[in-house]
């Protein structure tokens, strides 16, 4: 598996391509639609993550010391948006995940374009994973 | 005479600004509106050639500051047709206004087992303070609901009404809905049981009839952001004999009369409720701004705003699987709406890269939100600035982003 920053690299350049914010917003919900819906069962008020406009399901499994994420949200975009934390996230070690930096949210503008919309929830999600990532790591439950 | 738009639009110097690469389409003005070179200027002239703190020193700047300020306040009282200089009373915004009310008229008239009577439409700040003045007080807090159309269902109000109401809030139009409520009848109900009455003005005093007097409000409260002024400025009016026989809200500089260690007596009114240095420069910015609607005839705002709105609604139910919230018989400034099967967040961040501004959300009415069972909805809220243009704009753009979204 590739690492989380040869992964981030790979959005900052596909991003690259797409100087327009009409044409990577085209490109998130390309990526929302898809990315394979959330089962129902793992849809839980657990999962829920809070302070989004929209309703954002973020599933969790640590599995040997690996973080495993599932999303899905009613929002394309916003979904797209968690396609690209799980393309960077999901399946790495825990360790990993809470030692990222998150430079291609800098490196693509994404911070700026995004952070003024806390609506989006981009940032909650975040912490919910290095959360997560940090009781893995300490294996917890 | 039809107001001239496109000089009104020479006016706002924002207007000619470009968002994302598009010319701005400003359409969210319910939330805050933007601010004639008037009201600029006339902040930037304070600031330049006479800031200084106000009532206290004997020297000209002094007197300057302090006459522009008062001049500010009989600029409110005429626009909105008090009584009395002194029953302006300025806060920062409809907010505070609330607030400051809820918590003095708590304190002087609410008693255990007495009640307070809200809205189901009412504005989280139309809410809460009053939500949390019942528990402090121990009163009963009552909700009226509206109907399938966003109106107020007025037996229901009429059954809540009783001799232990003390006091009635609403908003006179609704930020989520655009509905007016029928203000003056919904006042004179509560006067018939002796309940006094706030009304929520941040909604209409920049849009529709606002002559406190006419309607015989008791109290009633308004944010110059909203109405073309600047923010940090809002409006208490309350009647003389409340106002009086209420305590202080905030305590400190201003508010005093006679400090001494066994006893403080109070300042009279204004002041009474305006604890240390004001916003000096809110209140000449505020009538700077009620200086410019001046210059228009609010009948001519109206009639624009009326005919936009109409517009707006027909344009907007063009588009399939639209549909919008608040079909009240009488509707104000407000259009509000979701798309079958669209997130209004992706609605509208799509809107914004095409220099459409618009809100997504609740809207602060998580009531409201609650009672049409969704999450919250788009809203495009009209100034007098707005164009049939703007209407296009937005309804293109919606187009445009409904393809983007596979639709
Ligand atoms: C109906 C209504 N009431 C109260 C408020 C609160 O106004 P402010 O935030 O200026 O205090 C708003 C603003 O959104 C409003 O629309």
């Amino acid at each position: 598996m590739e690492s989380i920053q040869a992964l981030q690299n790979e959005i900052i350049e596909d991003f690259s391509f797409l100087p327009q914010w009409e044409e990577r917003y085209a490109y998130l919900i390309e990526l929302g639609q898809k990315m394979e819906p959330l089962i129902e069962e793992y849809k839980t008020e657990e999962n829920i993550v809070r302070g989004c406009q929209s309703t954002v399901w973020l599933h969790r499994e640590c599995i040997e010391g690996k973080v495993h994420l599932l999303a899905d949200s009613d929002s394309l975009i916003v979904k797209g948006l968690a396609a690209l934390l799980l393309k960077v996230f999901s399946g790495q070690p825990a360790e990993d995940v809470l030692a990222a930096d998150l430079s291609f949210f800098a490196e693509t503008g994404m911070d700026q374009h995004l952070s003024s919309q806390r609506a989006n929830g981009l940032m909650a999600m975040i912490e919910q994973i290095k959360a997560f990532a940090a009781k893995c790591a300490a294996n917890e439950p | 005479m039809a107001i001239d738009i496109q000089k009104i639009r020479s006016d706002f110097p924002i207007l000619h600004s470009e968002v994302n690469g598009h010319p701005l389409t400003y359409l969210d003005n319910a939330a805050t509106t933007q601010k004639p070179q008037s009201v600029i200027e006339a902040i930037t002239q304070y600031y330049t050639t006479y800031n200084s703190n106000i009532h206290r020193a004997a020297h000209h700047l002094s007197s300057l500051a302090t006459e522009a300020h008062e001049s500010g306040r009989r600029t409110v009282q005429r626009y909105i047709n008090a009584e009395h200089e002194h029953e302006i009373i300025f806060t920062r915004g409809t907010t505070e206004s609330i607030n400051l009310v809820a918590f003095a008229f708590g304190e002087a008239f609410v008693n255990p087992g007495d009640e307070v009577i809200v809205t189901q439409m009412d504005h989280h700040s139309n809410f809460v303070p009053w939500q949390m003045m019942c528990e402090r007080r121990q009163a009963h807090f009552r909700v009226i609901p509206f109907d399938e159309n966003g109106e107020l269902q007025l037996e229901v109000y009429e059954n809540l009404l009783s001799e232990k109401t003390r006091i009635v809030a609403f908003n006179h139009v609704s930020n989520s809905l655009g509905t007016v409520n029928p203000a003056k009848k919904m006042i004179d109900m509560a006067h018939k049981v002796g309940a006094a009455v706030l009304v929520d003005a941040a909604q209409s005093v920049q849009h529709i009839a606002h002559d406190v007097r006419a309607l015989d409000a008791d109290f009633y409260a308004f944010s110059g952001h909203k109405m073309y002024g600047p923010t940090g400025i809002g409006v208490l009016y309350g009647k003389e004999r409340w106002l009086d026989a209420m305590p202080p809200y905030q305590s400190g500089g201003e508010m005093i009369d006679l400090v001494t260690a066994e006893k403080t007596t109070y300042n009279k009114l204004p002041f009474k409720f305006e604890a240390g240095t004001p916003n000096i420069v809110g209140p000449i910015g505020l009538a700077a701004a009620i200086d410019y609607l001046n210059t228009l005839s609010f009948e001519d705002i109206q009639a624009h705003e009326d005919q936009l709105l109409a517009y707006g609604r027909e344009r907007l139910l063009e588009i399939e699987g639209l549909r919008i919230y608040g079909n009240a018989k009488e509707q104000s400034s407000i259009l509000a709406f979701n798309i079958e099967g669209i997130h209004h967040y992706d609605l509208g961040t799509l809107l914004d890269t095409q220099g459409v501004a618009v809100r997504t959300g609740h809207h602060c009415t998580q009531p409201i939100m609650a009672a049409l069972g969704i999450d919250g909805t788009v809203r495009a809220s009209l100034a007098l600035y707005n164009s049939m243009q703007d209407i296009d704009a937005l309804v293109t753009a919606i187009r445009k982003a409904l393809k983007m979204l596979g639709r």
